[in-house]
């Protein structure tokens, strides 16, 4: 919520390379988009990178501090902590991914109808919205992913269902000041139906605020499985997830204080490099911004 | 403006109607028994029974939800299924603590992040800029939980400066209660910092583009004069009613910080509850942050409305 | 704090304030639980936490020694007739409630008569056998059973004995409760703390050297460990096993351990519906290989540091009905694939799925068990979900295996007779022999420990072919008190009794 994009308008595909242009002198933004790439390259060439299995256990080589052997040190069922922290990415990145993509697929479209349509669809879009959003975000994905069950899989529903009434709002708003733009109102002077001027000519201007605030989601929502596996309601064991290695490593806090050390660190960066793409997009798609 | 108070009243009334319905739907839909985990280890067949019909648990949904919201409507929640105390009592009981938790990392954000958004906007595209605006990333991307336990190992276990725990009134012991509150304060506030940073320094920057400051600046005012009497001001407003905004947020927070430092606040109450399936526990509680939200919001909206004829007109 | 008003100078008075703090603070003994304890009402609380709280708040009529014997506590003594159809009670004499009521045989009466009869009471089952309570007189109560019953005076050891003033049964007791023991309720804070403070006319107040006691609500082992050592308690229950090293290290700490009467198993559906239809359900053969695939000892090591006694039966070492000539079997693979062999199920893996609740520890046991099956041909999957769902799935029949945990009786009859006899509470698995209803329910009916033992050892031989119940560890109660803390006796039923215990300086 507090990371909502500001409003842009961008029309013409002329804006668009100017908004590359504009991303691409935007180091820190540059920078993140490529620690994204870096981190998505080794999650999904984790079999290549490392020769151990991330769910194997060792009860020789239990919390084995970090050395030759053991790049990152192991666990406390001695599992090698790279390996799971590789495994760990392609879950901590799918959660962001597929949950922001929940929310999209589902709040998009509401948003659309809402925001197109008005009257009272729309009352009762905004009002279930309104409701959605007075519970905090948090809240309600506890509660989502206690309801559905403790799974990977059932967390990112519950974050993706959480997010969502962002999205509609976000869209609802857009839909609503481009509806009253020239070309939209020529469209529907020239008689053409109503999902045809939706998908050519209103998606297109909405899509711009929902890719920087998908950008931005994708960093809380990252945070948000992290601390539902805190609770211990994301992914469940053997399976890593960054989230979940740091749910057991706060027992070993102490004893073995790296592993606790490197999914903390691996999510701030991850977050941080998402938050600094988010940032960057925003600024290259608002004109007003530069 | 009381027209628009009043309208806005209104519309929050169906809002918060279908809040209670959210609530109370997602409790029912919850898997387990609440039964069973009430009943305790020996589960006795007899009280299983009993419990059932007491809390109504055979009764069709919606006929629960008549008669929860009955009572809600009557200032009354029921009483939690753990302990036997009363919802609203422990509503009473445990939204100063909640509270306390939320004024200190409130505090705390503004504190931090009105003069580093200032200050920030001020040398705009400098190496400050920069940095004070790489710290705020920095504190919206660090999970919360991660550096809440790491504080406690530093601070607490290694150095014992701090209590790693607890909560103390603050009108019991203030000087406790300060001790206490610190990391929780900043664990919760620093994501608030970082929003309120931002918004502080666009807002800034805004004002500072506008007609009347550049005149003051033309007429060769000192420029700390300029920053702080003419666009500070003005600046300020709608960082304040962000921050009201940031309502929900804080309550989120305070969900895991809660957790953390064991603080028996709101957010430990609403976690423990849906673990122990304490319905009426989490239906009273959400329901109230919902409210608490909705009025937010409300006060928000009022604050623009103060606020926008000010900044439209150039003095 | 202690303050000297009439002292000359501020600076002479701070330092008094300063040194006087520390000995007032020492009378309040701070005391760090890993949970809130539900309602503080005996005849209806549930948890292991609560009763640590009652052991202060509430005498009961009867309580253990250290060794499980029954000692007198309210009840000077009791007599069992030849029949064992009746036991009579001598009460203590001079004893009062915290409201200055008389514990008498009214009173005694009024409590037994409402735990059997309220209908929420959790203790109903535990005074099933009861037919009628009558007073004597003022200091002897008799107990008329519908049948011969040894597991009544251990229930009387516990919350089923514990006296609530006759006046406070009417009102909330949970808000409120008004017992007889040391100390008396001041407040309580949900999720946060309870205050008890000295009762002044205790009949053993000597015992007892705390002002004031303060149980607080700490989940989390770092954060409880923490408060501690940085001084903020005096005593916790439940330390991480991970952290027994640097606490055992730690001068100003002392470590306290006792094997507890609980234990971890893995309950195995054998007859609950149609999950039950499945090799290890079927097949005792598969259930005697799984359990010959686990190495106890390192599976404590692993997760609990080896602080967790192995298991093999369900009476703890501490119970007269305990029997050391069933030993530990060690790891054996081979003997595990030689089973599966006869049972023809040797040529696949072996697919299991093992529920668990969704708790880094436990899970953390499950996974080890996984490894462990694993390399004797089993293809383990563990589902986890939360403790709630997970009742209600046991219950309903949705699993092959589950882990579960029993905190334990002191009465043996307690942590066999729900889980083994046929419709018993706990028997998820429903297991069913006729041969063990019969043992057992003789069991109940012999007060001679020596006799029961006889029973019990025969039930064994059948169980422990049949393996409903795969019991794999005992529970420990790790405590951790402050090295200023004398006195300190741990009891294999975890609860702190605080009578002997003192700080010293």
């Amino acid at each position: 919520m507090t990371l909502l994009a500001t409003n842009a308008q961008i029309s013409a595909p002329r804006a668009r390379s100017r908004a590359l242009t504009r991303f691409l002198s935007n180091r820190g933004a540059v920078a993140g988009a490529c620690v994204i790439a870096l981190i998505l390259a080794m999650a999904i060439l984790a079999p290549l990178i490392t020769r151990y299995d991330p769910n194997t256990t060792n009860f020789l080589a239990i919390r084995k501090p970090p050395g030759l052997a053991y790049w990152l040190g192991t666990d406390e069922l001695g599992r090698d902590l790279f390996a799971r922290m590789l495994y760990g990415a392609r879950a901590s990145l799918m959660a962001g991914v597929i949950s922001v993509s929940i929310a999209i697929a589902i709040g998009l479209p509401i948003g659309l109808i809402a925001g197109y349509y008005g009257g009272l669809v729309d009352m009762v879009i905004s009002r279930c919205t309104e409701a959605l959003l007075a519970c905090p975000f948090l809240i309600l994905a506890i509660a989502l992913a206690a309801f559905l069950g403790p799974s990977l899989a059932n967390a990112m529903v519950a974050i993706g269902l959480a997010a969502m009434p962002i999205f509609v709002r976000l869209t609802r708003g857009q839909v609503i000041s481009v509806k009253a733009e020239d070309y939209v109102e020529g469209a529907r002077a020239i008689g053409l139906p109503h999902h045809v001027i939706l998908i050519r000519h209103v998606l297109p201007n909405v899509i711009a605020p929902v890719i920087v605030q998908a950008t931005l989601a994708t960093a809380s929502a990252i945070i948000a499985e992290a601390s539902l596996s805190f609770l211990g309601l994301g992914q469940q064991p053997p399976s890593p997830s960054w989230g979940s290695m740091l749910n057991t490593a706060k027992n070993f806090i102490e004893q073995a204080p790296w592993m606790s050390l490197w999914p903390g660190l691996a999510i701030f960066v991850v977050v941080l490099a998402f938050n600094l793409m988010g940032d960057g997009l925003r600024d290259a798609l608002d004109p007003r911004r530069s | 403006m009381l027209e628009m108070i009043a309208r806005r009243l209104l519309i929050a009334l169906p809002t918060l109607i279908l809040v209670s319905i959210f609530v109370f739907g997602l409790q029912k839909l919850l898997p387990g028994d609440p039964v069973l985990v009430i009943a305790g280890e020996e589960r006795d067949p007899q009280v299983l029974a009993y419990l059932r019909e007491l809390y109504r648990f055979d009764d069709p949904i919606p006929l629960q939800y008549w008669a929860w919201i009955k009572q809600v409507v009557q200032g009354n929640f029921g009483a939690s299924l753990r302990t036997g105390a009363s919802v609203s009592a422990l509503i009473v009981q445990k939204l100063p603590v909640t509270l306390q938790l939320a004024a200190f990392a409130m505090i705390f954000a503004l504190g931090i992040g009105i003069p580093l958004g200032v200050f920030a906007a001020t040398r705009k595209g400098t190496w400050v800029d920069s940095a004070v605006s790489t710290m705020a990333l920095s504190g919206l991307s660090i999970p919360n939980f991660w550096l809440g336990i790491i504080l406690i190992l530093i601070v607490s276990v290694n150095f014992r400066l701090l209590p790693a725990s607890g909560f103390v009134s603050l009108w019991e012991d203030p000087w406790r209660a300060l001790q206490t509150m610190i990391m929780p304060a900043f664990v919760l506030g620093n994501a608030l910092a970082a929003t309120i940073m931002r918004h502080t320094r666009s807002s800034m920057l805004e004002v500072l583009s506008q007609d009347y400051v550049r005149t003051a600046r033309a007429k060769g005012l000192f420029e700390p004069a300029v920053v702080w009497k003419h666009a500070f001001r003005n600046a300020l407003i709608p960082v304040v009613s962000i921050a009201t905004l940031l309502f929900g947020e804080l309550m989120a927070g305070a969900v895991l910080t809660e957790q953390i430092f064991s603080i028996p606040g709101f957010g430990k109450l609403i976690v423990d509850g849906v673990f122990n399936r304490d319905y009426s526990v989490v239906q009273g509680v959400v329901l109230c942050v919902a409210v608490g939200f909705i009025a937010m919001n409300l006060l928000a909206d009022i604050l623009y409305v103060i606020v926008n004829p000010r900044l439209r007109g150039t003095r | 704090m202690t303050r000297y008003p009439l002292l000359a100078t501020g600076l002479a008075a701070l330092l008094a304030c300063a040194a006087a703090s520390p000995a007032s603070a020492q009378s309040t003994f701070r005391i760090g639980l890993q949970e809130d304890p539900d309602a503080l009402d005996p005849h209806k609380g549930n948890t292991y936490v609560g009763r640590v709280v009652f052991a202060a708040l509430c005498d009961k009529l009867i309580d253990i020694s250290p060794k499980l014997e029954l000692v007198p506590q309210l009840a000077s003594s009791w007599t069992i007739s030849p029949d064992g159809l009746s036991i009579t009670i001598k009460l203590r004499a001079g004893v009062k409630f915290h409201d200055g009521e008389a514990m008498d045989g009214e009173a005694v009466k009024a409590n037994l008569d409402r735990a059997r009869t309220l209908a929420d009471s959790r203790r109903k089952s535990e005074l099933a056998s009861i037919a009628s309570v009558d007073v004597v007189d003022a200091s002897t109560i008799l107990l008329k059973l519908a049948k011969p019953d040894a597991t009544i005076l251990y229930a009387l050891s516990d919350r089923a004995g514990m006296m609530l003033a006759p006046k406070s049964l009417a009102s909330d007791v949970a808000a409120k409760p008004v017992c007889s023991g040391p100390y008396k309720f001041v407040e309580r804070v949900q999720n946060d703390r309870i205050v008890l403070e000295r009762f002044a006319d205790h009949w053993r107040k000597q015992d007892y050297a705390f002002d004031r006691v303060i149980y607080r609500a700490i989940p989390d082992t770092t954060v409880r460990l923490a408060n501690l050592r940085s001084g903020d308690l005096d005593m916790l229950e439940r330390l991480a096993p991970t952290d027994t090293k640097s606490v055992k290290s730690d001068a100003s700490l002392k470590y306290v351990e006792i094997t507890g009467l609980g234990y971890q198993g893995l309950t195995v559906n054998v007859g609950n519906g149609p999950a039950a239809d499945n090799p290890l359900g079927r097949d005792k053969r598969v259930r005697q290989a799984f359990s010959l695939s686990l190495d106890r000892q390192a599976l404590s090591d692993v997760v609990f540091e080896g602080t967790y006694p192995p298991a093999i039966q369900a009476f703890p070492p501490s119970s007269f009905a305990h029997n050391p000539d069933i030993k530990l079997p060690a790891r054996d693979v081979a003997k595990a694939r030689q089973l599966l062999k006869e049972a023809g199920l040797d040529k696949a893996p072996i697919d299991v799925e093992i529920q668990a609740a969704n708790n880094p520890v436990f899970l953390r046991l499950v996974e080890v068990v996984q490894a462990m099956a694993g390399e004797a041909g089993f293809n383990v999957k563990i589902r986890s979900t939360e403790f709630a769902t997970l009742l209600r799935e046991q219950v309903a029949g949705r699993f092959q295996m589950s882990s579960v945990g029993w905190s334990g009786r002191a009465d043996p009859d307690g942590n066999t007779h729900v889980f083994w006899t046929t419709g018993g509470g706990q028997n998820d698995g429903k297991y069913s022999n006729a041969e063990v209803d019969r043992l057992m329910n003789e069991a109940r009916t012999r007060y001679e420990p020596a006799e029961r033992r006889k029973l019990y050892d025969a039930v064994q031989k059948i169980v422990q072919e049949d393996l409903p119940i795969i019991y794999l560890l005992y529970w420990n109660w790790p405590y951790v008190v402050s090295a200023k803390v004398d006195g300190f006796v741990p009891y294999p039923d975890g609860i702190i009794r605080l009578n002997g215990m003192k700080i010293t300086r």
